[in-house]
Formats: C-alpha cells, sequence, structure tokens
C-alpha cells in the first residue's frame, strides 16, 4: 500500500499553520479573488499571506497546492495568469486547474510545476482524465464525488497519474463545475466567480417560535424548525415542494456530510495516492480536529492496525454524515 | 439594513454563567470592554483586512444567557465595544446569538462556527456576508484573544478564563468532538 | 441583408423523456415546417433513455436532411459507466457523422476528427476556445450562463479562428447536472430502479419553493430553469457581435411556430415587440428570462439594452 498524502484545506494563513501541525502533508489554498472555487468575503490569502505561508509549510516538509480552479470568462483571463504567476514565484508546488486554457497556459508557461486537475473539471472517465495527461502532463487528478469505491479502483488502474479523492467535509450534490444554480438566483457565477451561494445574497430569518427561514436572492430555499439541524444555505441543500412527492422535500439532497473515515482501508488499497479534506471556508477549530483525526488514522492504518476513527459528527453538515456515492451505487 | 429583532431562545447551559457574573452595571463595563478592543485591535491590525467592505458594520453579539448585549464596529481607525441592555438594543447590520461559552470559544477558535450554526446553537441575522468576514477575520488570529483578554486582568482574569474553559470542557461530546 | 448571411437557426437536442413516437412526430414537422438550418439529435441527458430511440437516429436524420436541414449528432453530457464509455467511443470514431461533444471524455477520441463543441462543455474563455479549435472543433455552442461581454469576445475569437459560435436563445437552460436522478429521487426511487419515471413530465417536472413560488425544473440527472430564456429583443446584437448561431430547445409548445417567430425577426420580417405579441400566443407555462445574458440572476428579464461587439 502506498502512502497517501493527506491534502487538508487551509482558507487562512492561520489555518494553513493549524492544518501543518496537525500533521498535513499537503494544504491547499487560493488568492483572495475568483481564480479559485472558494472565493467568500474575508477568506483566502494576498500575495504576500502566501509567500509567508509557503515558506512556514515548506519549512515542515508540508507541501502548497494552488487552487486557480475556476473559469475565466473571456476578457478576464489575465486575472488568472497573474495568479499562476505569483503561486510560481512563490513556489507552490502544484497547481490545481480546471480550465483547458489555464491547464495550457502552465503546462507551456510553467512546465516545472506539477499541474493538479480539480475535481472543478468533472473528468469521471478514464478517457477523459487521459486526455488532459496527454495534453498538459496532468499528475493528479481529483475525482468528482459520483464513483463507488470500485470504480475509483478500475480508475486508477486505468490512468497515467495520480488519484486524489475527497474524504470529509461538504458533500456538493451537483457536479462540480456543472453548476450554475447560484448564478440563476444571484448573478454570481460558482464557475466564473468562485462562489456558492454568495454570503451578501443569504438571509436567514427567525420567527418567534425559534424556526429559521433561508432566503437565497428573492427565494425561499429552507426553513428549519426549531428542533431541526441546519445546512448550508445552498440551493442543492434546500427543502421544496414538487406534484410527485407529499409535501416539502429535500429534491436533492439533505444537510449532510461526506465522512469516509470507515472506508479508508478501501480506498487506500484501491490505488488513491491522496486523501482531501473540504473545508477552506471552515475555521481553524474545524481544521485541527479533522486533520488530526485523519492523520491519526491513515498512520494507525499504514501501520498494519485498525484505524482509529474518531467522531466527528458534531462538525458536519446537519450533524449527519454519509458514505455518498462511495459506498454504493443505490446513492444515484 | 437594521435590524431590531427579538432576542433568541437558546437551550443550553448558561444560567450558572450569569451567576459566575456579579451584576455590574453595564457603565462600569463600558471601559473595560474599550480597553479590551483596543489591545486586541493593535495586537492584531492585519484582521481587519478580512473585514472588507464591512469595517464600519454594527454587530449585535448576543449572549442569551448574559443580562446585555455587545455592540461592535470593528473599524481600527472607529472602534467600538460596548455592553448595551437587553431592553435598549440599539440598531444594528448582524447580530450573532449564542451561548456566552461558545462565543467566546468562538472568538478563540476554539469552537467551528458553521458547527455551531448546523446545531442551531448559534443563529445570525442581519448582513450575513458581514458576519462571514468577521468570522474569517477573528479566525486569522494565531494567540488567543481570550487568553489575552484575560491576561489584562492579571491572576483573576486568568482564573475566570479557566474556570469558562473548565465548564466548556464538562459539557462533554455535544459540542467537543475529540 | 443576403439570405446566407443570416444567423442560422439550431433546434438543440431534446432535453426530455419523450417516448418515440413524440421523437418522430416532432421530428417529422420540424423537418418539414420548421424554418431551422440544424437540427441536432442524440440523447443527451441519460444513457438509459437512450435506447429507446436508438433505432430511430437514422430514419429521423434521412428525414431531416431530406428537409433541408444540416443533422448534427448531440453526445452525453455525463459520462460515468462502461457502457457510456461504449456509446462515447462509437460516435467519436471517424465517419461522415457531424458530432457535437457534451463531456471531455470524448476528446480522447477525437484526434483528426472535426467535432462541434456543445453548451455543456465548459468553454468560457478564448484561450479555451483556441485550444480545442486546435484539436478539431469548428462549432462552439456557448454555456447558458456565459455574459454577453464574454460571448462578444468569444464570437471574435472565433471569426479569427475560422469558426462558427452559438448561444441559445430560447428555452429551459440547463443549470446543473448531478450523477444523482431527482426525478428518481422524488418519487422515492434510485436510478438504477428509475422505472422511467420522467416520461410523466415531458417538460420537466416544476420544483416549488416553500412559498409555492416556481423556483426550478427536474429533468433526470439535470435541473433546468423555471423560466424560459427568450433573446429575442436581443437577437440583432448577437447577430452584430458576430454570433453565427441561435439555438432553440424543444419544449412541448408548438417548435415550428416558435422557429417560425424567430426566423421571422431574424430576417428582419417582423420586430423583436412584435414577435413577443406572437409568442405571448403559445401558451408558454412560465415567465421569460435573460439574466445570464446581462450577468444579473439568470431568472431575470431586464430590459433591452444593447451589448457591444468585441
Amino acid at each position: 500500500m502506498i502512502r497517501p498524502e493527506l491534502v487538508c484545506p487551509a482558507g487562512t494563513p492561520s489555518a494553513m499553520r493549524t492544518a501543518v501541525d496537525a500533521g498535513a502533508d499537503a494544504v491547499y489554498c487560493g488568492f483572495q479573488n475568483a481564480t479559485n472555487a472558494r472565493n467568500f468575503p474575508g477568506l483566502n490569502f494576498t500575495v504576500p499571506e502566501l509567500e509567508k505561508s509557503v515558506a512556514g509549510a515548506h519549512a515542515h516538509g508540508t507541501k502548497v497546492l494552488l487552487a486557480v480552479n475556476t473559469f475565466p470568462p473571456a476578457g478576464k483571463v489575465d486575472l488568472w495568469k497573474e495568479a499562476v504567476d505569483a503561486g510560481s514565484r512563490i513556489g507552490v508546488d502544484a497547481f490545481i486547474v480546471a480550465d483547458i486554457g489555464v491547464a495550457d497556459y502552465i503546462h507551456r508557461t510553467h512546465p516545472d510545476i506539477r499541474l493538479h486537475l480539480s475535481v472543478q473539471a468533472a473528468a469521471s472517465t478514464p478517457e477523459a482524465i487521459r486526455f488532459y495527461c496527454r495534453e498538459f502532463n496532468v499528475k493528479r487528478v481529483v475525482l468528482p464525488r459520483i464513483l463507488t469505491v470500485p470504480e475509483i479502483r478500475d480508475m486508477a488502474a486505468a490512468i497515467p497519474c495520480e488519484v486524489e479523492t475527497f474524504i470529509f467535509g461538504n458533500h456538493g450534490l451537483m457536479v462540480e463545475g456543472r453548476c450554475s444554480l447560484t448564478n440563476y438566483i444571484t448573478g454570481l457565477s460558482t464557475n466564473m466567480d468562485g462562489v456558492c451561494s454568495p454570503a451578501a445574497d443569504v438571509q436567514y430569518i427567525r420567527d418567534d417560535a425559534g424556526n429559521m427561514t433561508t432566503r437565497l436572492g428573492a427565494f425561499t430555499i429552507d426553513c428549519f424548525s426549531c428542533s431541526e439541524n441546519a445546512g448550508y444555505p445552498t440551493i442543492c441543500k434546500g427543502r421544496y415542494q414538487a406534484a410527485a412527492h407529499e409535501g416539502p422535500y429535500y429534491a436533492f439532497e439533505e444537510p449532510i456530510s461526506l465522512n469516509l473515515s470507515a472506508l479508508l482501508p478501501d480506498l487506500m488499497s484501491a490505488g488513491v495516492t491522496a486523501l482531501k479534506i473540504e473545508g477552506r471556508q471552515r475555521s481553524r477549530a474545524y481544521v485541527k480536529k479533522v486533520v488530526g483525526a485523519f492523520r491519526k488514522a491513515v498512520d494507525s492504518i499504514m501501520a498494519g492496525n485498525d484505524p482509529e476513527i474518531a467522531a466527528l459528527i458534531a462538525l458536519t453538515e446537519g450533524q449527519k454524515q454519509t458514505e455518498g456515492a462511495f459506498k454504493s451505487k443505490t446513492w444515484r | 439594513m437594521t435590524h431590531a429583532d427579538h432576542p433568541a431562545t437558546i437551550s443550553g447551559l448558561g444560567q450558572r454563567v450569569v451567576r459566575l457574573l456579579p451584576p455590574l452595571p453595564l457603565f462600569l463595563l463600558q471601559p473595560i470592554l474599550r480597553r479590551i478592543v483596543t489591545r486586541v485591535a493593535r495586537k492584531n491590525p492585519d484582521m481587519f483586512g478580512r473585514l472588507g467592505p464591512h469595517l464600519r458594520a454594527r454587530f449585535v453579539i448576543d449572549p442569551v444567557n448574559l443580562p446585555f448585549v455587545l455592540l461592535l464596529r470593528p473599524d481600527p481607525n472607529d472602534l467600538l465595544l460596548r455592553a448595551c441592555s437587553r431592553r435598549n438594543i440599539p440598531p444594528h447590520d448582524a447580530r450573532i446569538t449564542g451561548g456566552f461559552l461558545d462565543l467566546l470559544m468562538l472568538v478563540d477558535s476554539d469552537l467551528d462556527g458553521d458547527a455551531l450554526f448546523f446545531s442551531r446553537d448559534l443563529t445570525i441575522t442581519g448582513n450575513t456576508e458581514a458576519v462571514v468576514c468577521l468570522r474569517n477575520a477573528l479566525d486569522d488570529v494565531d494567540d488567543s484573544i481570550a487568553e489575552d483578554v484575560a491576561a489584562m486582568f492579571g491572576p483573576p482574569g486568568r482564573m475566570t478564563l479557566n474556570g469558562f474553559r473548565r465548564m466548556n470542557e464538562r459539557r462533554g461530546q455535544n459540542h467537543d468532538p475529540s | 441583408m443576403a439570405v446566407s448571411e443570416l444567423m442560422k437557426l439550431t433546434i438543440a437536442p431534446i432535453p426530455f423523456h419523450w417516448d418515440a413516437q413524440t421523437k418522430l412526430d416532432f421530428y417529422a414537422r420540424i423537418a418539414d415546417e420548421a424554418p431551422v438550418d440544424v437540427v441536432h439529435i442524440g440523447e443527451v441527458i441519460c444513457s438509459k433513455r437512450a435506447p429507446f430511440f436508438e433505432k430511430h437516429y437514422d430514419t429521423v436524420a434521412e428525414r431531416l436532411t431530406r428537409g433541408g436541414k444540416t443533422v448534427v449528432f448531440s453526445t452525453l453530457a455525463e459520462v460515468m459507466l462502461p457502457r457510456e464509455r461504449k456509446m462515447i467511443a462509437s460516435y467519436c470514431a471517424p465517419s461522415e457523422l457531424l458530432l457535437e461533444i457534451n463531456d471531455s471524455s470524448a476528446l480522447w477520441h477525437l484526434e483528426g476528427r472535426p467535432f462541434r463543441v456543445g453548451p455543456l462543455m465548459n468553454v468560457y474563455n478564448e484561450a479555451t476556445m483556441a485550444y480545442l479549435a486546435g484539436l478539431g472543433a469548428t462549432h462552439f455552442s456557448l454555456p447558458a450562463e456565459l455574459p454577453a461581454s464574454s460571448a462578444a469576445i468569444l464570437a471574435a475569437t472565433a471569426k479569427s479562428l475560422g469558426v462558427t459560435t452559438e448561444v441559445q436563445v430560447f428555452g429551459r437552460a440547463s443549470l446543473a447536472l448531478s450523477a444523482r436522478c431527482y426525478h428518481a429521487r422524488a418519487h422515492n426511487r434510485i436510478k438504477d430502479n428509475c422505472q422511467f419515471v420522467c416520461e410523466e413530465d415531458p417538460d420537466g417536472m416544476p420544483l416549488k419553493t416553500l412559498d409555492s413560488e416556481d423556483f426550478l425544473i427536474v429533468n433526470g440527472i439535470q435541473t433546468m430553469s423555471n423560466s424560459y430564456v427568450n433573446l429575442l429583443p436581443e437577437l440583432e446584437d448577437i447577430r452584430d457581435m458576430g454570433i453565427t448561431h441561435v439555438r432553440l430547445v424543444p419544449h412541448t409548445q408548438d417548435m415550428v411556430a416558435i422557429s417560425r417567430i424567430f426566423h421571422r425577426v431574424i430576417a428582419g420580417d417582423l420586430s423583436p415587440d412584435e414577435a413577443e405579441r406572437t409568442l405571448a400566443t403559445l401558451n408558454i407555462p412560465a415567465p421569460f428570462s435573460n439574466g445570464f445574458w446581462y450577468g444579473a440572476p439568470g431568472h431575470q428579464r431586464l430590459a433591452h439594452k444593447p451589448v457591444a461587439a468585441a
């Protein structure tokens, strides 16, 4: 079994230090603009912050992967090129990309820096992945969260690059890189602006009884009674009504987080080379606990023992966890 | 946009906390709060960049089990942290409501704000983006703000903080999974 | 203006699960009556639906060609399973078939073969367009959410590359794809045991908010807008920026009548205002929208304002 790389989220310099201290083999992060898919207010790195943070991470032997994984709209491509050039100057260990134009730019101008294909590229077959490897010398693919473990095993055997899969965190229901629900409601695009349910368009309204209504733009996307756990204010985790279904229901998915801790040994033996924890938008407390728990679990599996899986349920969305598509095709 | 909404009712511990605090007249609190916010701002000048356009936002921080709320304006050139009576909550852009211990641990990144939100122990009303910015600004402060503040008050301050932390630990699995 | 310079009208692949006879009737009418230049056939959304119509493709293509239409075969938007990968490989093999691809899986097979790029491929900028044109792409149908400012630049880029461009001007917009089937989910089923419930909703399954407002449309693994994109007032700007084709997404409403309205506006025989009034008589069951075109929330319809060509 290969020792997998634990790839951890860093939304701020402080979160990056926390992830490094908690045992991350690699951290991923982005700049404070539309060039990455977590372009949230107050989050991410300025160029000087990243420069300092990369030096700090490298001093501990931790790699830094820079997400430049959105799709530049025509007329704005320079911002993405600047992000790539800055990353190269700073000495990041890899770029995580989705757009063909951005991948081509890196391949031509910074051929010595590793390219990882972002989950946002939605490459879900050996053919799609081989295409990116052939054209841009992609070294690793982050697989969409739609494959079962046996499918991942077949995939790993069929492609000429490393495989990274998500193991914990927010569990988006739409194929990444192929969702414009946010843009339909708010005018900001997940692909082009790097936002999903931008906070400026989110409103929580409490009534006297303690029920909480979630509004996104001009629409109500959910209402939690006072005894119900809540989730992120995303369209794909909202409750709606359909004629075919009795009463309001989670038409896409309920608030729930992905947690593959129990599947770790299977994933590792399936040939997965990197395990990714979602959550650049989360706090240092989350990073510390989740990274720490998975560090222990991976080390324990590598030592030939059963993994110790700390209960991470309190950190999950809706206080619920799922193995999603990874466990069984019935999820689909 | 300003709000003057209803105080939240949040289940939880809290009552013990109230008893820990002396029934201090608010006017006595104000200079202490001013010292706290000035000191935190001076020690962490970089945090304000994360507030973006929300430096001038007025946040009501509402520890449900304390007899007062706090009004915060995180503008380094015009800082404001003031205790206000629950009977007269001032106009504000956003309100953050939760148990006192939760809010304290949140400031220190000992607890994850999203998790508190999911479990409904934390409520946000008003300008959500301003709250997200404030959260991210506080989360990027490495040192413990609570410890720093406690140190301002010498041994009694540190004892009080340790008391709070022990209380928090005793709450068990619900809030702290590690 | 010479007829040859008019923007071409295209019929998008049918996104919904219509039964074979309905599809045959639809294509027969389009072939005989609709003033459109290009007609897309093929199942883009769900590979499980494909077998119901596969045996009719030859007949339909021949019928449309006799009607003077260019026939383009559109491929699946989401490719995962071995069966789906085989479908892609077989369609992408060298042949005379005009092919529109909707997933990057197809790119692996296409070396040296001309192809068209569908709106579900992520072509947002000139660099990506140029790269794919270098691989043999001849035509780009732009993503539904792309704003006019970027479409104008892409139209100019396409011209310099010697390729053509298209935007959707009518019908529900595709908003998201998933591995999960939401039609099956609404009926408490899973995708493998869906029993083709999506056939019950020939224009998709409406989702309403908790306030009973119309919101989204479920079409199997696809989520669509409730509103119908309508860029009738913008057609002149679209032409002026150098877009060569405009696309109508099929619905159960009278697509022949709808295509005639668009054709007459393109040909200059009908003003956009008159066209709107005619369209209003055709029982479109949802509001119109153009928000994406103006960089606004996609569900909104903004008053027409000209967008400069690049």
